[in-house]
């Protein structure tokens, strides 16, 4: 059978970095394809290759045996191509409707047919099993129902080739089971799926095929039968990855104790939990179960509605995140690259940002200790970088996510408050970055891990908090908690 | 149906119920103000300012901006009684109406495809580009005249109409709609029509908030941006026509001064947003109005004339205060009816 998509030699080069060197890659009609590689190593440009968002320097590409040249995003929409963004691309200005059109409107003389674009796209989102509306504006939407759009959008355009990088990693469980099934859904009706992971459960639960990049090259292909997490692992980072069993810390005095907060977004939900000295504490819950906001209440970014909290027996009303700060918070925030770094700036910068008043004399910054506290925090967290003169933005988003965690160590924080602290980040730096919160727990900080991947909760919890809806669902200690005891709590199946 | 209009128009009946507000509240301290005469005059400039607002608005739409308006509005103003009094400069005779039209509007268009080639093609920011345009057109206007004031003196009366001329006006009763204003509405319609109705005004609203996702839907984002950029500079380069028009004169070194800065002010008191995406033509037309009522009501009101400004940008400023509270109020509303 002739390959849909076939990609032969694609070469590409950005200011001097080979981020494509020769890479070949066959999409087959009917199949799920898993794309996998530590960051840089070239899935995001392959796959901007094939959708016409950048041109390869050097190979070909042919569609159903047909060279093609994809010379824009145009093209590969009219082939049959269709890209969705892990940043999604919607104007939140416009409705569904007009988003799953823009661009292809229907029109007579130059006006759009209103009434013809809600019809086709009300039949879409029955298709798929969606509950909102053609006319509701994209900015009222989940982050799971704008995506919903963008795979509406591209059905619209009779899409064969669904092209998703990294699709859940901001989906909930519930959201990312119903993007599943449905990708199973297109995949029967012979649409080819492309999809980026990080997550090895996904990949082993959906793709029939994975292909894997190393440095800008093929590392190897696995079919359905041979995809294991070692082997995947060892394609991916040619070395095999230690997985240590967690032994419990020995919890000291209490840190941080919240009671009955509760936050704007659900003004009916009391929360109240401890942490202690040395323990790292896991939340888990769904997306929008209101972890996120319990976060930033705590740290003064939103005003709790009600509540007190107390750190190290001393209560704090958090106006700002300066009072936090000062009582002895840290947050590093979900949103990395627009929270909790800045891109542009010198990673020694950002390290002194939050920490400004030590490194100062009558007001004058004094750069020779900023430069010598991000040496060593460099070597602490083992950020790697050739100097801490080099901007944010040219590491990896795993040294990106060290040099924000790097900012609060220079206040030595006693509570941590970690949001999806390894959101986009690949698999050999995120166990670096579980090594780095173990450390900071037996340093003695209290530590509360906010994530979504079970699988990570599992391995670095002490004990896990589990929200649902707003509220506390449950707390589970290192012997009682599983994936289905956490996911029972968090879907509200047990009280 | 009404309230699903209302909701989605409710900037605009906001800025219109302020409006209202404002007249009602001078009219009823100083009768001089109820005067036909009085109101059909702010009319007129409404119309001349406000046919400004709605450039600056398409523009704005694209999250961009023109400050370059008011120097293009003294070049333009300039240049039209210069080729209609002394001709252009290959022919040393007077240009006939539709020549110097078509010069008009040639420049104008040839301004704003510059600006949106800088702005596209070369990556650079609309603000800098337009800044720099501001100099360069208040200097081209300076030397192609000579820095001498250029007017129409006593001749083209039935030209002039078009900008003091009145419709329906009735001998000794009604004084009649002042064409500017007739202009606006014709334009506020077919600005309207374009953003809301057709493909490309859909398309401008897209980039205007999200110009990735609507380069990778395949709009020629670049291509509309400079369509904006020339839309823009072609009611700049007409408006000046039509405001010397009104004025009889220009001088190069003031005409226009800081009227981008009026446009702008209507536009976004209007309702639009800087960040790009968001306009609706009605209530452009209500905040040119505003502007202009106010800055004739703060005279009636016994400002004095030195003071003037600080009145207008302390009102200005309100209103837009005043704007992002009932937008908070509004979020919060729905925040607070999702969670129950």
């Amino acid at each position: 059978m002739a390959a849909l998509l076939s990609a032969k030699g694609l070469h590409k080069r950005f200011m001097g970095v080979h981020a494509l060197n020769n890479v070949s890659a066959d999409f087959f009609s009917g199949e799920v394809v898993a794309v996998m590689g530590e960051n840089g190593a070239g899935k995001s440009t392959l796959m901007k290759a094939i959708a016409g968002v950048h041109k390869p320097e050097e190979g070909s590409i042919e569609w159903e045996g047909q060279a093609v040249d994809i010379s824009d995003v145009r093209v590969a929409g009219a082939l049959g191509i269709a890209f969705i963004h892990q940043e999604l691309n919607l104007s939140d200005n416009l409705s569904v409707a007009a988003n799953v059109f823009l661009g292809r409107e229907p029109q007579t003389f130059g006006f759009f047919k209103q009434g013809e674009m809600t019809r086709r796209t009300q039949q879409l989102l029955d298709d798929l099993g969606v509950d909102f509306k053609p006319d509701t504006p994209v900015s009222e939407l989940s982050i799971g129902h704008q995506q919903m759009v963008e795979i509406a959008k591209a059905l619209s355009q009779d899409a064969r080739l669904l092209i998703m990088d990294e699709p859940t990693s901001s989906l909930s469980q519930r959201e990312t089971e119903k993007l599943f099934k449905l990708v199973r859904e297109l995949k029967a009706r012979g649409l080819c799926i492309v999809f980026i992971s990080h997550r090895m459960a996904e990949v082993d639960e959906l793709a029939d095929r994975v292909i894997v990049l190393r440095d800008g090259k093929n590392s190897g292909e696995l079919a359905k039968t041979e995809i294991t997490r070692e082997r995947i692992v060892s394609l991916m980072v040619g070395r095999d990855l230690k997985v240590p069993d967690k032994t419990a810390g020995l919890p000291g005095e209490v840190m941080l104790e919240v009671s009955q907060l509760r936050t704007p977004r659900f003004p009916g939900s009391e929360v109240s939990f401890t942490l202690r000295a040395g323990e790292v504490v896991g939340m888990a819950g769904l997306v929008g179960a209101g972890r996120t906001e319990l976060a930033r209440a705590l740290f003064g970014i939103d005003q709790a509605l009600s509540g007190t909290v107390t750190v190290e027996g001393r209560p704090l009303v958090a106006k700002t995140p300066r009072d936090a700060i000062r009582a002895g918070l840290a947050l590093v925030p979900e949103d990395r690259k627009q929270q909790g770094i800045i891109l542009e700036m010198a990673i020694r910068d950002n390290i002194a940002m939050a920490g400004l008043d030590k490194f100062q004399t009558a007001g004058f910054a004094r750069d020779g200790d900023i430069t010598a506290t991000s040496n060593e925090m460099r070597t602490r967290l083992n950020i790697r970088t050739t100097d801490v003169f080099k901007a944010v933005g040219e590491l990896s988003g795993g040294n990106q996510q060290k040099v924000a965690i790097a900012k609060w160590l220079v206040l030595a924080p006693r509570v941590f408050l970690l949001d999806e602290p390894t959101r986009g980040v690949d698999v050999g730096a995120k166990s670096e970055i579980y090594s780095v919160v173990e450390k900071l727990a037996e340093e003695g900080a209290a530590v509360l891990f906010i994530s979504s991947e079970l699988e990570e909760i599992l391995r670095i919890s002490d004990r896990v908090l589990v929200m649902h809806e707003g509220r506390l669902a449950g707390e589970l200690d290192r012997a009682a908690m599983s994936e289905e005891s956490i996911m029972r709590l968090a879907t509200g199946t047990q009280h | 149906m009404f309230s699903k209009f209302f909701r989605s128009n409710q900037k605009t009946f906001g800025i219109l119920a302020l409006l209202v507000v404002v007249v009602l509240v001078t009219s009823f301290i100083d009768v001089r103000f109820r005067n036909q005469e009085t109101l059909m005059n702010i009319a007129r400039y409404t119309g001349l300012f406000g046919v400004l607002a709605i450039g600056a608005a398409i523009v704005i739409v694209t999250g961009g901006i023109d400050l370059s308006m008011g120097a293009l509005i003294a070049l333009t103003g300039v240049m039209f009684p210069m080729l209609l009094m002394e001709g252009t400069p290959f022919f040393n005779e007077p240009a006939s109406v539709p020549v110097a039209f078509a010069v008009i509007v040639a420049v104008s268009l040839l301004v704003g495809l510059i600006h949106g080639l800088l702005i596209t093609r070369l990556n650079l920011q609309p603000f800098l580009v337009t800044l720099c345009g501001l100099f360069i057109y208040r200097g081209i206007a300076k030397t192609i005249a000579k820095d001498q004031t250029q007017g129409f003196l006593d001749e083209f009366g039935g030209l002039k109409i078009l900008a003091k001329g009145k419709l329906f006006a009735v001998e000794g009763g009604f004084s009649g709609i002042p064409y500017p204003f007739i202009f606006l509405l014709i334009l506020a319609a077919l600005a309207s029509v374009f953003l809301h109705r057709t493909v490309w005004g859909r398309h401008l609203m897209a980039l205007g908030r999200n110009e990735q996702a609507a380069r990778f839907s395949g709009i020629p984002v670049d291509r509309m941006k400079i369509f904006a950029y020339m839309l823009c500079s072609l009611i700049a380069g007409l408006g000046g026509a039509l405001f010397v028009m009104d004025t009889n004169a220009a001088s190069p070194s003031s005409f226009g001064q800081s009227y981008e800065l009026y446009a702008i002010a209507g536009a976004v008191l209007g309702g639009c947003s800087l960040r790009g995406g968001e306009c609706l033509a009605a209530g452009v037309v209500c905040g040119a109005a505003l502007v202009q009522v106010s800055s004739t009501a703060v005279l009636f009101l016994g400002v004095s004339d030195t003071s003037k400004f600080t009145v207008i940008g302390c009102f200005i400023l309100a209103g837009v205060i005043a704007d992002e509270m009932l937008r908070r109020l509004a979020a919060r509303r729905r925040a607070m009816e999702k969670a129950v």
